[in-house]
């Protein structure tokens, strides 16, 4: 190990956290933006052009913001919560590989912080840490609503977490590797999300009941529990929670696309052309942009569309809906994969078993759901 | 360190539960200042877990003394306050006191009055659906549907200020006809909203009626039998919900209802939901019946000639010594009213709203008192809520569609 190597880490560990925070600053930007189109307002125009200096605004102001503590609140715990959330929001994104190896000063760059083995599992390790935090905000502030709040996102955790697991499966089954450099190689040729259509539904659900984003943002329920879990934080203890939030989004978008949506890799058809990652190495970062945008952008639609969900709907949905249609989602592609040892070709049954066990799903769902419902008037 | 006051429940204890007071169960303070209280409504929530055990309503923050203010001024100048009431239905408020007024000392309304008075009425009453519709889906967390809904508000509110110069506080209905005739581009502006609104109505339904979360979150929650609900005194969509066939404008018509023809939105669930259906229908209604008094709009006067009553015409202040003199004497010291107490109700978007006036003979009433059908309404939240979460308690308060300005006064 040369010092250069220590180097170079330091160097894209700093460019990492300075892009992933000063994403979430536009992350906000852009949500405020998007969701004012779709409700035919304007939304942020006063600080700079179109607004670009509004997330700046906003940090600013949150940090001369006093800071309370409550007096009843455990403090250590209060002060550590924000921590707890935000940290592990920035580190999840260590395994997450940007871009195919670059040459810099005749050295060769990797475009990933680390590249473990068992980046999946890292993954999902880091990032269900971030519970504790809120589940600890909830508790030490010493505030009903905060305690319900906590409550509801441990409830949460448990119902959604399996599911997300076992989507997880189903693309280490396709990959053949746990390694996520080795995850978007496998895309070469079709995405994950074409083999896996469902997997990458359940994937994105659950991924939104991670980061209690709409529907499932119930932990934070605005109108029910007023704020949930950060209602007695201020200043910039609360940033960080925001910061948590939306850090946390870039990164499990990043996330998606790279386990199902081909990762750094130009897209399908562009294969072979000079607008492939093979030829220049640096669209790596570029199609990964584009990629999260537009996830992101999914979230924000659901938000702007769709309403909460009732904390008990959502741990019945993860149980009954959610878990088993995952569990076949892992059995059609172990089929599939063992199919395709036959003929390469059968591996479309992985797709079109799955897509029928999707709207099976979804058809179950809605039936039980009329069952409460009468005729739609 | 400064000492924190302890907050007792012992004024409270006769109102929960013992295993509250064991500290078995929560007790958790909603309101008054919660996003989901649609103003300053309070509740003492008994929970388990989440589940409400006992919802105990808290009102009163918003008093104004309307009702007794109103003794103080003449019959005129009292309508102003009515208008503060149930601020989303200001043009029914000014309806149901004038009618009042006008009962007492037996006016008659010319017929273009009434149908401007019905026009208003039921752009108000749109309004005011469109005001639920928005918050309560916001309750939900169904956020588009608020900024779409009050696009429409918006122009309802601008034709309001098109005919009266105000956009909430109208008080253009005045005993004995409307204030003065509706200026020229009101007509376009009604035509505009109408030809639009049926496609939007479909438009915020789009977005919820058959959304499945939307189902999950209204279907079969905060129920409420027929037979629970008459007894409690519910009125307006929260009855109707419930199956009961009770709507002022047809069991008792005023301002010429007879004449349209527009039917009464039922549901037989008792649910969230079926307060939704019923309030959405009665939207659509409620565009039929503007429809048809735009239609059918008679020429005339707009106000009644009883000069003991209604202030002469402007133009004629000038020229006639009688005018002169019925002008001053009603806008210093007011009509007299006869001895004798009248009650007459008008159909809000909420329910039955009532008034009671009572008159010594003098020019100011006696007593004024107001039946809100906010206030009847609320009462049977506890009964609703009971046994659901704290997530439907906020779908129930919206469901039921309270104003705070309404049940205080």
């Amino acid at each position: 190990m040369d010092s250069g190597l220590i180097l170079e880490w330091v160097i894209k560990s700093v460019i990492l956290v300075m892009v992933l925070l000063t994403g979430f600053a536009y992350l906000t930007w852009y949500e405020r933006k998007i969701l004012s189109r779709m409700q035919i307002r304007i939304g942020p125009n006063r600080a700079g052009i179109f607004g670009l200096l509004q997330p700046i605004a906003d940090a600013v102001k949150l940090i001369f913001k006093e800071e309370l503590i409550p007096d009843q609140a455990e403090k250590i715990l209060f002060i550590l919560a924000p921590i707890v959330t935000v940290v592990p929001a920035v580190v999840i994104t260590a395994t997450v590989p940007w871009g195919p190896d670059i040459m810099v000063f005749g050295r060769t760059i990797h475009m990933y912080i680390a590249n473990i083995d068992v980046g999946v599992l890292y993954v999902t390790a880091i990032a269900s840490i971030a519970v504790y935090g809120i589940v600890l905000a909830g508790w030490s502030s010493n505030n009903k609503y905060a305690m319900l709040g906590g409550l509801r996102s441990t409830a949460q955790m448990v119902s959604y977490e399996l599911a997300l697991g076992l989507s997880f499966v189903a693309v280490i089954l396709l990959a053949g590797s746990m390694n996520m450099m080795q995850i978007v190689e496998a895309q070469k040729n079709v995405w994950f999300a074409v083999l896996q259509p469902t997997g990458a539904v359940v994937f994105l659900i659950a991924t939104l009941a991670e980061l209690n984003r709409a529907p499932f943002d119930m932990p934070e329920a605005e109108q029910e529990l007023t704020a949930g879990y950060h209602v007695e934080y201020s200043g910039m203890k609360f940033a960080l929670f925001f910061m948590a939030e939306y850090t946390k989004m870039i990164a499990i978008s990043a996330i998606s696309a790279t386990i199902f949506f081909g990762g750094y890799r130009e897209f399908w058809f562009l294969k072979d052309t000079f607008l492939s990652v093979d030829k220049i190495a640096l669209l790596g970062p570029i199609y990964m942009f584009l990629k999260i945008i537009v996830l992101l952008f999914g979230m924000i639609w659901a938000r702007a569309t769709l309403p909460r969900i009732r904390y008990d709907r959502l741990m019945s949905f993860g149980w009954k809906a959610m878990l088993p249609l995952s569990l076949a989602v892992v059995l059609v592609s172990a089929f599939g994969i063992a199919l395709a040892a036959i003929n390469p070709l059968y591996i479309w049954f992985i797709p079109i078993v799955s897509i029928f066990l999707g709207f099976l799903t979804i058809g179950l769902v809605d039936r039980s759901l009329r069952r409460k419902v009468y005729a739609a008037g | 360190m400064a000492q924190i006051e302890e907050v007792t429940l012992d004024g409270m204890t006769h109102l929960v539960s013992n295993r509250a007071l064991e500290g078995e169960t929560m007790l958790l303070n909603m309101g008054p200042q919660h996003p989901s209280t649609h103003g300053v409504l309070r509740l003492l929530l008994e929970l388990d877990g989440e589940t409400v055990l006992n919802a105990i309503p808290d009102i009163g923050f918003l008093h104004t003394g309307i009702e007794k203010n109103m003794e103080a001024k003449t019959y005129q100048k009292a309508e102003v306050m009515t208008d503060r009431m149930d601020y989303m239905n200001t043009v029914g408020n000014n309806l149901a006191y004038c009618l009042a007024v006008e009962k007492l000392v037996g006016l008659d309304v010319p017929v273009r009055a009434q149908a401007l008075r019905v026009v208003l009425a039921e752009l108000k009453r749109i309004s005011s659906h469109l005001v639920w519709l928005g918050t309560s889906a916001l309750d939900l967390a169904a956020m588009s549907d608020f900024m779409y809904t009050f696009r429409e508000r918006e122009m309802i509110l601008g034709i309001l200020e098109m005919v009266s110069g105000q956009r909430m506080m109208t008080t253009y209905i005045r005993p004995g006809g409307v204030w003065r005739d509706v200026p020229v581009e009101f007509e376009a502006a009604v035509r505009d909203l109408l030809k639009i609104m049926p496609r939007r109505i479909d438009e915020y339904e789009s977005l919820l009626t058959k959304n499945p979360l939307f189902i999950d979150r209204t279907a079969g929650i905060g129920k409420i039998s027929a037979e629970d609900a008459v007894n409690w005194g519910l009125t307006g969509a929260t009855l109707r919900g419930s199956g009961v066939n009770y709507d002022i404008r047809k069991f008792a018509p005023y301002s010429g209802y007879e004449q349209y023809d527009f039917e009464v939105p039922l549901r037989t669930e008792g649910d969230v939901r079926a307060r939704y259906l019923v309030r959405i229908a009665e939207m659509r209604q409620s565009v039929r019946i503007v429809q048809q008094a735009m239609d059918k709009m008679p020429m005339g006067p707009v106000r009644s000639n009883n000069r003991k009553f209604v202030p002469p015409p402007r133009s004629e202040i000038g020229t006639s010594m009688e005018a002169l003199i019925h002008h001053f004497k009603l806008w210093t010291e007011g009509f007299n009213a006869p001895r004798g107490f009248v009650y007459s109700a008008v159909e809000s978007p909420r329910g039955e709203q009532g008034v009671y006036l009572e008159s010594d003979g003098g020019p100011k009433p006696f007593r004024v008192h107001f039946r809100n059908p906010s206030f009847d309404n609320l009462q049977v939240l506890p009964v609703m809520a009971k046994g659901f979460l704290v997530a439907d308690l906020v779908a129930i308060i919206g469901s039921v569609d309270i104003v705070l300005g309404d049940i205080d006064r």
